[in-house]
């Protein structure tokens, strides 16, 4: 499917190139007005909304074709087919790759109308009220800026470049089954619990499961990381030592790595016990099944994405692709993710597109005013009840460490080979 | 007249040769070549975002890394790879077992051409559609709550549900069987079909048992058959890793796993060096099943 789609586009790109070189030669308006607005979006599944897609069509012009792939994909395209996308909307542990590769062009923050509205989680590492929130790992803050347009260095102070403008972020955590569980949890420990023996599930993309398991490893008081995000030798043998042995008594039902694939183990029954996206939890939600996304008292595990422009995308491109996240930042598209349990980059404009019922229920905890629905108009959540960790300032101020690629990441890869091999 | 065939020998070899041609630069430019590349990218270096073309031998050793020190253990790739050959006799044995027993019914049994035909054609019904639909479609009749585990519930055989149905060796076993199996029950039904019927008769006629005539002269003549359906479902097993992640909710290590996972976190050299080495093992295994039987001459 993504590869058809990526055919068809090459073959636009192919065309556009033409057209800009015909443009460039004899600057004439009639080309450009024939010109169809087209722009390749690479991500995961979970980003791309065919009701996004619709609506950027009606309100610029510019239609979407999503290339659809995995989390580790993307990274994967990103350094070996830059000319297969325009616009790529990665996460920011990957930047750690991805940017010394070269294939990313540097985001003009100057472009970028809203910019000093995003959120201050991103570039400083902050709540809006001011509060510090968890910095191991790839925390955003430390990845946002490059030292300059052409640099492949990261710059600690806010530049003008910035290496990805943000689109949606959250604060993962365990998801259960209530009903299926029947009595609280509390702690990160948990998804080691032989209570649920062949029933919990741990996330297999090695850069986001290893967080998790270092969650759990220090819930139950093993050990204490430095840096989770950025673990020595001697703890990356030990976190997956820990996780090698739950494995061999049959603590794991199964491993996922696709959004759907956990979606399905939750709600068949298969896992009580799981590491989850938030929304991932709503879709088992909304098919009417119990699913809960659990606060621990050891924190969230954060993530975050956004966009960034493949090197060669220049001229009216890169324009449309300006076009597009401002109009992204605007707030629309902001609504339409904090609705599904996402938190947008900048949050005023999405307030105003949001009901005030809504934005009580989602952003600040409150119970809600009347029946929650999901952007497809399925009832979530009966009026009274409160979302799952309440407000962004709980969530978010909640947050011990960020998705990582560590100094050792390839020793890690290498063990955690070996834990799927145990 | 000898010394006339000789030209004559030459003009055909040249001809065939030239008939060759096509297949044999589809064959350099599509296998040979890309062949050629993984085994140079296998001793390259590599960092987080890109290849280094440097020679070094650090995908093998880091490949095989404690090995030395965890003897008599074994390593995760000594360990995956025993798994791997494991399943792959398991599912081996059984395909050859249920395969040759469907051949043997179709060849001997089934007395008519049209409905051997037809029955042929029967088998392939599964293949109208895509392997990975035909290994989802087991997930919800084998899961926890799954019809299996929700029948024995309701006939008060099981009071709980049966975990090791799902995403345990038992499902990627009988999700493999279910997808090889036609690989095996083709090639050993040409060879059953081939069998000249007068030699099953001659054995009749000399005294011979059913179970005889089927070990010394069936066996023996279907042996071309067995061979081809096992080096298709040998070398499937042994490269698989979509049956063995799907049936075992990726929690069974399987050779091509590792190399999947390596690609996933861009280590391209290293998938490359295990991709090698899942090459000339699969070779070793094919030779010592073609040393058991000369397929050549016996086409």
């Amino acid at each position: 499917m993504s590869d058809e789609l990526n055919g068809v586009s090459r073959r636009n790109i192919i065309k556009g190139a033409g057209a800009l070189a015909g443009a460039a030669a004899f600057p004439m308006p009639a080309v450009h007005a024939q010109e169809p607005k087209v722009l390749r979006y690479l991500g995961t599944a979970v980003n791309q909304s065919a009701e996004i897609a619709r609506k950027v069509e009606a309100d610029l012009g510019i239609k979407i074709e999503y290339v659809a792939v995995t989390t580790d994909d993307v990274t994967k395209r990103v350094i070996t087919q830059p000319g297969s996308y325009d616009l790529v909307d990665t996460e920011y542990f990957s930047l750690k790759k991805l940017v010394p590769s070269g294939n990313l062009q540097a985001m003009d923050a100057n472009k970028i109308k809203l910019f000093d509205k995003i959120t201050p989680v991103f570039t400083k590492g902050e709540l809006p009220s001011g509060k510090r929130i968890g910095d191991q790992g790839t925390a955003p803050r430390k990845v946002m800026f490059l030292e300059g347009q052409r640099s492949t260095k990261f710059s600690s102070a806010p530049t003008e470049w910035a290496t990805l403008i943000p689109t949606v972020y959250n604060a993962d955590t365990l998801g259960i089954r209530p009903d299926l569980i029947g009595r609280p949890i509390e702690s990160w420990a948990e998804l080691l619990n032989s209570q649920f023996k062949g029933k919990a599930a741990i996330l297999n993309i090695p850069s986001i499961g290893i967080m998790d398991a270092a969650m759990v490893v220090e819930a139950t008081g093993k050990h204490t990381y430095a840096d989770k995000g950025n673990m020595t030798r001697a703890e990356i043998d030990m976190t997956t030592n820990l996780l090698k042995e739950a494995k061999r008594s049959g603590q794991f039902r199964a491993f996922w790595t696709d959004f759907n694939e956990s979606v399905n183990l939750m709600a068949s029954g298969e896992t009580v016990i799981q590491s989850m996206w938030s929304p991932a939890v709503t879709a088992v939600r909304s098919k009417g099944i119990a699913c809960k996304f659990q606060p621990l008292k050891e924190g969230y595990r954060s993530w975050a994405s956004g966009f960034a422009l493949s090197r060669g995308v220049s001229g009216r491109k890169q324009e449309w692709a300006y076009e597009f996240i401002n109009w992204f930042l605007s707030g629309w598209a902001g609504a339409y993710l904090n609705r599904q349990g996402y938190y947008s980059a900048v949050l005023d404009t999405a307030k105003a597109n949001m009901a005030a019922d809504e934005w009580a229920y989602w952003m600040e905890g409150k119970p809600a005013a009347q029946d929650i629905k999901a952007p497809d108009g399925t009832l979530l959540e009966k009026a009274g009840s409160v979302r799952d960790g309440g407000s962004y300032d709980e969530r978010m101020g909640g947050v011990a460490c960020w998705n990582s690629v560590m100094d050792e990441n390839d020793y890690m890869v290498r063990k955690w080979n070996e834990f799927i091999a145990a | 007249m000898i010394t006339d065939a000789a030209p004559a020998r030459r003009h055909l070899a040249i001809s065939a040769r030239l008939q060759a041609l096509p297949l044999g630069l589809v064959f350099a430019a599509f296998f040979v070549l890309p062949l050629v590349l993984v085994v140079v990218v296998s001793f390259w270096d590599y960092n987080d975002y890109q290849i280094i073309p440097s020679f070094t031998l650090r995908s093998y050793t880091e490949s095989f890394e404690g090995c030395l020190d965890e003897l008599p253990g074994l390593c995760t790739i000594f360990r995956t790879y025993a798994s791997t050959a494991r399943f792959c006799a398991i599912v081996w044995a059984l395909t050859l077992v249920i395969g040759f027993t469907v051949a043997y019914f179709l060849a001997f049994h089934v007395r008519s051409s049209l409905w051997q035909m037809v029955l042929a054609l029967v088998c392939t019904i599964p293949f109208w559609t895509s392997n990975v639909i035909r290994m989802i479609s087991w997930i919800p009749l084998l899961g926890r709550n799954g019809l299996v585990n929700g029948g024995l519930q309701t006939l008060h055989l099981m009071d709980r549900p049966v975990e090791w149905l799902l995403y345990s060796d038992f499902s990627v076993v009988l999700a493999f069987v279910h997808l090889l199996t036609f690989f095996m029950v083709v090639p050993i039904l040409n060879s059953l079909l081939r069998i000249d019927r007068s030699l099953i008769e001659a054995a009749y006629d000399a005294g011979a048992s059913g179970r005889q005539t089927l070990w010394t002269v069936v066996l023996p003549l279907a042996k071309p058959g067995i061979v081809i359906g096992s080096i298709f479902v040998v070398t499937i097993v042994m490269g698989d890793f979509v049956t063995f992640g799907v049936m075992g909710g990726q929690q069974i290590a399987s050779a091509g796993k590792i190399i999947e996972t390596r690609l996933a976190a861009l280590q391209f050299p290293p998938a490359a060096a295990n991709a090698v080495i899942l090459l000339a093992i699969t070779l070793i295994i094919i030779r010592v099943l073609t040393r058991i039987v000369d397929i050549r001459r016996e086409l």
